[in-house]
């Protein structure tokens, strides 16, 4: 060749070489908690974590750690420490945080219309429908919805969600109609990505209702609490039993719709808490593969009826358990069923990607990605607002539907609220280890504690996510090569066989 | 092994000409055409006597030149062949040089001043290859050591091979420096992927493997500045001693902080160059770190990424590995063990290095 060799120092260099002189470390921020006696899990700013021996903390931050030891290129890998006062790969950093926040960016993307409060059910636990035939009082007016449908497309996000709920919305099958309509027709102009919901105890579906989902890629989500003699004790209704109607009404919409364009939620009553492996068993006999073992909330109707809802948060959490190791065993066995609350935390816990999930995020999913507009033209920050607000306490209405979109989504209601959104700043969640998993929910700290910020030793919602993802932890440090395969799957909703 | 040169006499050759075998008139007997010159070489094993004759002359084995191919010759009677036309593991090689040193090199860099040589080869190259070829390799050293020209020659690719699929090896490091991704971002060519090596989660090990103080922070930084432009990547991970025991927690660093990455590659060692030299550091049986290698594939697959192993025969990997199992190594250093000629799976099984000093044990034929 026409070069020459220049210079030969490529003699190779020990290990010892690479290490910097200093062993000083420097802290990154993280938080800890402690999961049993034996263990603590180390969380960082954004999301990542180890499980570690209890104490492990303290003696990370007494710089009792030495670089011999594997917990230190465990500590350095995942930002919890760095050999330099501003990391080399803050950007990195930064760009994850950004990432994991990036819900955000959307701002509102689930525009709810309650276009009826009329129900042909009168569920205990519902705290706002009306068995009621005076479409006039109860139906949302077309002059309201329009400005509510302007609205929606005010938002900057690029997808959207309308979703229709009640009552029962299908009595005000018309609204729909008309909603459904006028938005695809505006968005020619918009052209957003719309997912259209109508929630819908799925009892009074007709050719003509379904034939209309099918033309519009309409969503159905449907209400179904368990085996027969569950939901008709949850759900009462005249005349024919709610299941059976139910039952017949997947069905069909299946069959119009498809399969997956029909998903169901099942509510937690006291009496649904003895049963979760029949709950569990009821979904898969009606062939659905998920399940969201959700608690009831503390609104409207409810807390006007505590002997029947009022159940304990350790009972919830009691039955979550059984009803997760019940899942777990059935995955085991090569049946591939998912727990949608269990994923959304395991979305949060083991992948760098946002969650979109407005009952659990911080910033609160109220005003930044879900509003209401309710069937007399007010609007709400949260479906739950507008449920206070049937016990006359308008705490969370943001105005009316004819107000400003500006007064509505940067007002002085949402800038109040925007002090207790946060659970970085809230006492008790700014320190907690979790905080990156969980979120805040003032509406509900102010329906249950009478306190927008909320008090987090004596909080049902504080006590049943600190022991939900604490409980996630233990399953993943004691049996982790059996239940991680499990939960990736569920992340990414593939079966695994 | 596929051979690439053969030596002669060079007549009339001053410096070193790329030319294309254009027509094989006898089996002893290859032309070829230099556009530099705008002649005939002629390649022979005949002895010329004329003063006229200009090529190599007195070269034994030339079988294996094809019409299409295209070759270097050069002054001192080497013929190398540049690109060969009926294959699809063609590379330009930019430069000995390298700003790391890793302990299991294959193709140890050298201290040479040889950018200019190869900038000018590599340019006469790219006008020359057809633009119907379907994949072209960019290799060294580290080829970004070129600068500003390494960007002019991913241009002149884009003008002149448009349809090729380009894949470059680099090591990353230059990437930190933003303006280069960026430069990169303008040629504008969405054919180009970027397989860059990270053999750690932890900077010190990867900066020890690659014998380069911060070559972790650089390469790290490269790989989010490449995304931030939007371009595409790969990630490679040489399997070894030095490797093996952070794999499972490297697959988790990946996943979380380089999700964007297109392909993640599990490479079996090349026991050639650098690595027999260090070969107690880091030789190890692949059944010794099946576990490790089994879960980080696994895993990174069920998180949707899109993996591949490299380099390792299907009678070392699990089962439950073989579909991520490529024919990763080059046809002209492919080789298959006396072994395997009775293995079933031999067609389906990217074999061995002709390159390695040293193979698996465990290498056996699969015969049910």
């Amino acid at each position: 060749m026409d070069t020459k060799e220049v210079k030969n120092t490529r003699k190779f260099k020990d290990y010892e070489f690479f290490r910097s002189p200093d062993s000083q470390y420097f802290l990154l921020p993280f938080r800890f908690h402690r999961i049993n006696a034996q263990k603590e899990v180390l969380v960082n700013e954004v999301g990542d974590f180890l499980i570690v021996p209890a104490g492990t903390a303290s003696r990370i931050v007494n710089r009792e750690i030495s670089e011999k030891e594997e917990i230190y290129h465990d500590l350095h890998a995942n930002f919890f420490i760095s050999t330099e006062a501003v990391p080399p790969l803050i950007d990195v950093l930064a760009t994850r945080y950004r990432t994991k926040k990036s819900f955000l960016d959307e701002f509102t993307a689930l525009h709810i219309f309650v276009v009826t409060l009329r129900c042909n059910h009168s569920c205990h636990y519902c705290q706002v429908s009306r068995v009621s035939e005076n479409k006039k009082d109860f139906d949302i007016s077309l002059e309201n919805l329009m400005a509510g449908i302007h609205h929606m497309f005010r938002s900057p996000a690029k997808s959207i969600t309308m979703e229709f709920q009640g009552g029962e919305p299908l009595l005000a099958f018309d609204e729909v109609k008309f909603a459904v309509e006028t938005a695809t027709e505006l968005n020619k102009v918009y052209k957003k990505q719309i997912t259209f919901v109508i929630c819908t105890n799925s009892t009074i579906f007709t050719d003509e209702i379904l034939d209309f989902c099918k033309q519009y890629d309409i969503l159905i989500s449907t209400s179904l609490d368990g085996p027969e003699f569950l939901h008709n004790a949850n759900r009462p209704k005249t005349g024919i039993p709610s299941y059976e109607l139910v039952i017949a009404g997947i069905n069909k919409a299946r069959s119009v719709l498809g399969h997956e364009k029909v998903s169901a939620l099942m509510t937690t009553t006291s009496m649904s808490l003895d049963f979760p492996t029949e709950i569990i068993d009821a979904y898969i006999e009606n062939g659905f593969s998920n399940i969201f073992l959700r608690p009831i909330s503390p609104y409207g109707f409810a807390l006007k009826n505590p002997k029947k809802n009022k159940y304990e948060t350790d009972r919830y959490l009691d039955f979550y358990r059984k009803g997760l190791n019940y899942i777990l065993e059935l995955n085991n066995k090569g049946h591939f069923f998912v727990e949608d609350y269990t994923t959304i935390l395991l979305r949060k816990i083991l992948t760098p990607f946002p969650v979109n999930y407005v009952d659990l995020q911080s910033p609160a999913g109220l005003i930044n990605s879900v509003i209401v507009y309710n069937y007399d033209g007010f609007v709400y920050a949260t479906d739950e607002s507008r449920m206070i607000a049937e016990n006359l306490d308008f705490t969370f209405r943001l105005g009316h539907v004819k107000d400003d979109y500006k007064n509505i989504f940067y007002g002085e209601k949402a800038k109040f609220l925007s002090q207790y959104w946060s659970n970085e700043c809230l006492a008790g969640c700014a320190d907690c280890g979790f905080q990156n998993y969980c979120g805040a929910d003032p509406v509900f700290h102010y329906s249950a504690q009478g306190d927008f910020e909320g008090h987090r030793p004596t909080s049902d919602f504080c006590k049943k996510n600190m022991e939900i993802i604490s409980n996630l932890f233990e399953l993943i440090d004691q049996n982790g090569s059996e239940f991680l395969p499990i939960f990736y799957s569920w992340i990414n909703n593939k079966p695994r066989f | 092994m596929i051979q690439l040169k053969a030596k002669g006499i060079a007549q009339n050759i001053t410096y070193s000409i790329v030319a294309e075998v254009v027509s094989l008139p006898g089996k002893d007997e290859v032309h070829c055409y230099a556009p530099d010159i705008n002649d005939k070489i002629i390649i022979a094993s005949e002895l010329f006597e004329s003063p006229h004759f200009i090529g190599i002359m007195g070269i034994t084995n030339i079988n294996h030149l094809e019409v299409g191919d295209i070759v270097l010759i050069h002054p001192n009677g080497m013929v190398y062949t540049l690109f060969r036309k009926n294959s699809s593991h063609n590379s330009l090689f930019i430069t000995d040089r390298c700003n790391s040193n890793c302990l299991m090199c294959s193709q140890p860099p050298k201290n040479v001043d040889d950018l200019d040589y190869y900038y000018h080869i590599n340019s006469r190259l790219i006008d020359m290859i057809p633009p119907t070829t379907r994949e072209l390799g960019i290799t060294g050293g580290e080829p970004t050591l070129l600068g500003q020209r390494f960007i002019e020659l991913l241009s002149h690719i884009t003008r002149k091979l448009p349809n090729t699929e380009v894949h470059v090896l680099t090591n990353g490091r230059s990437f930190a420096w933003k303006n280069i991704p960026k430069a990169i971002f303008d040629v504008n060519n969405p054919r180009i992927v970027f397989g860059i090596p990270l053999y750690s989660d932890y900077h010190l090990l990867h900066d020890y493997i690659v014998q380069a103080k911060n070559a972790y922070f650089q390469t790290l930084l490269g790989f989010h500045n490449m995304a931030r432009y939007g371009l595409r990547l790969e990630l490679r991970i040489v399997l070894h001693r030095q490797t093996y025991k952070r794999l499972s927690m490297l697959a988790k660093f990946i996943f979380k902080n380089l999700p964007f990455v297109e392909h993640v590659a599990f490479m079996g060692l090349e026991y050639t160059g650098y690595t027999p030299k260090n070969g107690e550091l880091l030789w190890i049986e692949p059944d010794e770190y099946s576990n490790e290698l089994e879960e980080s594939v696994l895993f990174l697959d069920s998180m949707g990424m899109n993996v591949s192993i490299y380099n390792l025969q299907l009678c070392i990997l699990r089962p439950s590995l073989w579909k991520f199992a490529r024919k990763s190594i080059s046809d002209w250093k492919r080789d298959y063990l006396s072994q395997c000629q009775q293995c079933l799976l031999l067609n389906e099984c990217g074999g061995v290095f002709a390159t390695s000093k040293k193979h698996s044990e465990h290498i056996k034929a699969i015969t049910s």
